[in-house]
């Protein structure tokens, strides 16, 4: 065997190369490691300049959860581009960065390191998902970074404060619309037999707390399912075989279409309640003739007669002034498309961030952020139907809503705006007047 | 001179070790001279590549194809996340490691098993039935494995040793970041030493014999299951260490984290690289990591909305992927290879090629990768010919 003179000379070359380099880079460091942290104080916080403010969100842009959740982000883009034309807030301009990480915790992880750590962003706005975000909450709290109005309704996102005091949810959390619907079941359904369809996380979990306050000795069963299995032959068959002859169903929109068009195969004709996040007509009218390859003609009437909730007015009522702002914005700064109730929900919550940094004033800071919408929160109005419950001990978002009734598409309510807080805080009419009032002129807060 | 030249050309660990060596020292250099954003993608980098390495290894050199290794991967993180629950959790991370390797170990042995009586296709739906599996278990046990939301992983601060360690050699603090590129980057050494040894020993040998010819193999006395059963434990063992390093550094041990896809892109990032060499693994873990990434940039940098250019990165993928096996056939670090030989042997006196290995033919490489190029899909067949009915 010859050995093969020319290998170790420049591996050896290399190593001493290293070597040394390592060596003056040791020398240079000295080991006093306490003596030289801290970066300085008094500099600006990450993101911003006194032009521009950068904020970013991780939405499922592509997969299976992205139709409907990816228009979100462009009607938030939409407003923020409105708001940006108009001279930006307090002269900075908005710069919105959005991540896809397909719904799959792992992307989240890392479009949110890209997002903090290279793009630099100021806040987190929106950031979607329940399983998505608590794979990166913690870590946006441990770097200091707002976290606002995360698009989920878990708990998670504003109960314990302590423990993260950047985070603050926006819609209303899943148990107190599960107690709105469950305190509704009790006074006028005394008698249904109480059957409940399951998102199997916090989703479910959450609102079944809820419901049972009321309703827990007329719950006949509950039935879970996991995001991802398309099979749910199994929970609706277990629901019409325990004589279930009222639904009420925590699922996201897919589960809609699923759960009717296996009732409608079992030849099962309970009385349905969708929470909110289910029940969007346009987008479950057309999964419905999508899962069923036409065979079930979908339309936004393919969900009349189902009881739901609304705490933001959507494309249903066009002619509430929000929802005609909206469509201005939509019109001006849009994409292709048509305005969404998605999208309605991204405008919504880009406006309260809106409204956040101008409470914030013209120094901006993170923990200026936070403070302000501590402070101020309860009292912004918006199209919220009912107010923020933001607090220096809560980051829970809306604190309540009004159940409906769909009609072609329509939510014809069935009761006034209803608020509460989570546990056993009593359900009250808002007297807030938030479900009333109209935008600013310019449509932009003031 | 001489004499460190024998002993480079005759100690394959000494080599291997010296190797290593030069890694870490490259790969101190490079995280102390880069952003905490690229540390947390080399940190992937390197859980991919851990994992790669290891069904490197199983497909290249012992033929077995696995589309399971995203479920042994999730194995090795959930055993990680159930020792790291919160930040009083005081298992020493190396602990954590080895509990990672040992769980999927015997997971390893159980399908190693089961796979040593199968084939090709046939493996390859074992194992597959192994990806649809597995994350299905944490969804079944909810209560112990966190559901769909999975559980947290905490990784504990580096003690002050460590830190200071870390000060002394690179002149600067060591981050979140850092600590975990670090610690992704010393297992991926540490298991490609060891890999590498593996392969060139005699257990890799007889790997290598069964994938060529079974029957040959059985008549110079290999015990055919055995080489199956080990050739799979090891290549587990490999993803278990990886799916530990995904769960430090994702900080999530979720379902959603494991499922086919991963697996799917685990094989992907050997055949991009090249079957059966350690080199291709982490090249390909390399392009998995980056490419996606840097796409999306180039898309929306080009003007495309923040959903097109998202929509762009499986795209270019598809056909970077189509293209390689096309044009490089032998994944990326095989045709390096290739272009290597080549130039050698015309820089070589003509009397010289004649020993060399012909330069079309990818000849073994002389560092790590003991593996002769294409997979030979002609073996098996032959063999089943020649077996007497």
């Amino acid at each position: 065997m010859k050995p093969n003179l020319r290998g170790p000379a420049p591996l050896a070359g290399l190593v001493g190369l290293v070597a040394s380099s390592l060596l003056l880079a040791g020398c240079g460091a000295g080991d006093d490691r306490e003596d030289d942290d801290g970066d300085g104080g008094g500099a600006a916080d990450p993101g911003v300049t006194a032009e521009s403010v950068t904020v970013g969100a991780h939405f499922p842009l592509t997969g299976v959860a992205a139709p409907g959740y990816n228009e979100i982000p462009t009607g938030a883009k939409a407003y923020f581009d409105f708001v940006n034309a108009a001279g930006g807030v307090h002269g900075r301009q908005i710069e919105y960065v959005v991540k896809d990480d397909g719904y799959n915790p792992t992307n989240t992880s890392k479009v949110t390191n890209e997002l903090v750590l290279q793009d630099e962003i100021f806040a987190m706005v929106g950031g979607l998902g329940t399983p998505t975000h608590s794979a990166v909450v913690d870590f946006l709290n441990d770097e200091g970074v707002p976290d606002f109005f995360v698009s989920s309704g878990s708990l998670q996102w504003g109960d314990a404060v302590e423990d993260r005091p950047y985070t603050f949810g926006w819609q209303p959390d899943y148990e107190i619309e599960g107690k709105v619907i469950g305190q509704y079941v009790a006074e006028n359904m005394p008698d249904a037999k109480v059957g409940l369809f399951l998102q199997d996380d916090d989703f479910g979990d959450d609102a079944e707390k809820g419901v049972r306050q009321f309703v827990d000795d007329q719950v006949v069963a509950a039935e879970r399912y996991t995001s991802g299995n398309t099979d749910v032959g199994p929970q609706i068959a277990a629901l019409q075989a325990a004589g279930a002859d009222l639904v009420l169903s925590f699922n996201t929109p897919s589960y809609t279409a699923l759960s009717q068009l296996v009732a409608l195969k079992l030849g099962y004709t309970p009385q349905w309640y969708y929470s909110n996040v289910g029940s969007d007509p346009a987008l479950v009218g057309s999964l419905l003739s999508e899962f069923s390859e036409g065979a079930v003609p979908g339309s936004e009437s393919s969900l009349d007669g189902v009881l739901t909730s609304e705490y933001i007015p959507g494309v249903d009522a066009p002619d509430d002034p929000w929802v005609q702002l909206w469509q201005q914005v939509w019109d001006e700064h849009g994409e292709k498309g048509e305005l969404t109730n998605y999208r309605i929900y991204g405008m919504s919550h880009a406006y309260a961030f809106v409204q956040a940094l101008q409470e914030a004033g013209e120094d901006l800071t993170r923990d200026g952020l936070v403070e302000a919408m501590e402070e101020v929160g309860q009292d912004l109005d918006g199209p919220q139907l009912a107010p923020y419950r933001y607090s220096g001990d809560s980051h829970l978002g809306i604190s309540g809503l009004r159940l409906v009734e769909l009609q072609g598409g329509v939510g014809e309510p069935l009761t006034p705006v209803l608020t509460t807080d989570i546990g056993d805080v009593e359900i009250t009419e808002d007297e807030s007047g938030q479900a009333d009032d109209a935008p600013p002129e310019s449509g932009i807060p003031e | 001179m001489r004499a460190v030249a024998r002993l480079w050309s005759s100690s394959t660990l000494l080599r291997h070790l010296l190797v290593a060596a030069v890694a870490l020292v490259v790969v101190l250099l490079v995280l102390g001279g880069v952003s905490d954003f690229r540390r947390f993608q080399l940190a992937e980098m390197a859980y991919l590549g851990i994992a790669a390495g290891g069904l490197t290894v199983l497909t290249g050199l012992n033929g077995q194809i696995s589309l399971g290794h995203g479920a042994l991967m999730a194995i090795g993180a959930y055993t990680a996340a159930l020792l790291l629950p919160d930040r009083d959790a005081s298992v020493p991370l190396l602990v954590v490691v080895l509990a990672s390797v040992l769980a999927t170990l015997v997971v390893g042995v159980l399908v190693g098993v089961a796979a040593a009586r199968l084939h090709g296709p046939y493996l390859a739906g074992a194992t597959l039935a192994l990806a649809v599996a597995v994350p299905g278990i944490a969804l079944t046990f909810k209560e112990r494995l966190g559901g769909e939301q999975g559980l947290r992983v905490v990784l504990p601060d580096p003690s002050e040793p460590v830190l200071d360690a870390a000060y002394f050699l690179t002149g600067q603090e060591l981050t979140n970041s850092g600590y975990v590129a670090l610690l992704a980057w010393l297992t991926l050494i540490v298991t490609y030493v060891l890999l590498a040894n593996l392969s060139r020993s005699r257990v890799g040998r007889r790997w290598r014999a069964v994938r060529d010819d079974e029957v040959a193999a059985e008549l110079a006395g290999i015990d055919l299951g055995r080489a199956r059963v080990s050739a799979f434990v090891v290549s587990a063992a490999a993803a278990g260490a990886a799916g530990a390093m995904l769960a430090f550094t994702v900080r999530l041990a979720a379902p959603s984290s494991f499922t086919l896809t991963l697996s799917l892109t685990l094989l992907a990032a050997v055949v991009l690289g090249g079957l059966g060499s350690l080199g291709g693994a982490l090249v390909g873990a390399g392009l998995l990591t980056f490419l996606p990434q840097v796409i999306t940039g180039l898309g929306r940098d080009a003007g495309l909305s923040d959903i097109r250019a998202a929509e762009l990165a499986p795209l270019i993928y598809g056909v970077v992927m189509v293209l390689v096996v096309l044009v490089a056939p032998l994944g990326l670090a095989g045709a390096l290879r290739g272009v290597l030989h080549r130039r050698r042997a015309r820089r070589t006196p003509p009397d010289l090629v004649r020993d060399a290995s012909p330069a079309t033919d990818p000849a073994p490489d002389p560092e790590l990768d003991p593996v002769p190029g294409p997979p030979r899909s002609g073996a098996s067949s032959s063999t089943t010919k020649g077996t007497p009915a």
